[in-house]
């Protein structure tokens, strides 16, 4: 029952990216009640899932990137 | 005071997001913001000659397009028309009346705070993404900003979940410790 925090850390970015199996959810549960120093971790990492969620972020596709480097050294 | 210098082969992989996400706060449009950073690559070029070196490159980059989403709202303004601006007070058509003192800003509201703290927030996520290894930062941005699926960019990328999920877990750990002054 009792997983290694390197185990945890992993599930918890699993978590992160709703990707962790029920049952990997309860052995981090578990892992979090006993480790004060993964369960600070878990906290900072759901921080950090909500800020960029807040943050609402945009990235240009490499299509776009591609068109731009184009027509930049058109204009050189 | 050390000099910066200007290297334009680099422009689009280094700052294209982080001036896209800069315009697109600003513009509300992702078709015109794409334009705005292509029409700021193009203007830094061409003034390239003019760069004194004072200030750091994705500054003075910032700095044109900035000028250009002023110009964007100009451009849209002058047309016929728009320039007018027609005034109520309300523009709720149930209430009776036009009641000055409905108009007023709720002084318990945080709501228009949030607006400039999220996007100071994007641009600073954005700024610390930038400071990760590179394939830590693509691994990161494919999976939390394109929300793609792990086997999909395993597949694009060649590598397996475990390889992955290590990346991810140092690229949050890389964010955390550098927006953890301003954000946590």
């Amino acid at each position: 029952m009792m997983i290694s925090c390197e185990k945890a850390a992993k599930i918890c970015d699993k978590a992160q990216y709703k990707e962790a199996s029920i049952w990997e959810k309860i052995k981090l549960k578990f892992h979090l009640l006993m480790c004060n120093t993964c369960a600070k971790h878990s906290l900072k990492n759901k921080k950090l899932t909500s800020l960029c969620k807040q943050a609402k972020l945009v990235v240009l596709s490499e299509e776009d990137k591609k068109k731009m480097k184009d027509s930049c050294s058109k204009a050189k | 005071m050390e000099t910066h210098q200007l290297h334009p082969d680099t422009w689009v992989d280094l700052y294209a997001d982080y001036l896209f996400n800069y315009a697109v706060t600003r513009v509300n449009d992702s078709e015109i913001a794409k334009d705005l950073v292509q029409d700021t690559f193009i203007a830094g070029l061409k003034s390239a000659k003019n760069f004194k070196g004072d200030a750091a490159e994705r500054t003075w980059l910032i700095a044109i397009l900035k000028r250009k989403v002023i110009d964007h709202y100009r451009k849209i303004n002058s047309k016929k028309g728009k320039a007018e601006v027609r005034m109520s007070y309300s523009s709720q058509t149930d209430a009776e009346g036009d009641w000055l003192e409905e108009r007023i800003a709720d002084p318990n509201s945080n709501f228009e705070n949030d607006a400039i703290e999220n996007e100071e927030l994007g641009l600073a996520i954005q700024n610390c993404i930038s400071k990760l290894p590179k394939k830590q930062a693509q691994v990161f941005i494919m999976k939390t900003i394109e929300g793609m699926e792990t086997e999909d960019i395993c597949n694009s990328l060649g590598i397996n979940a475990s390889n992955l999920w290590v990346m991810i877990h140092r690229a949050r750990t890389g964010l955390m410790g550098c927006l953890n002054q301003n954000w946590f």
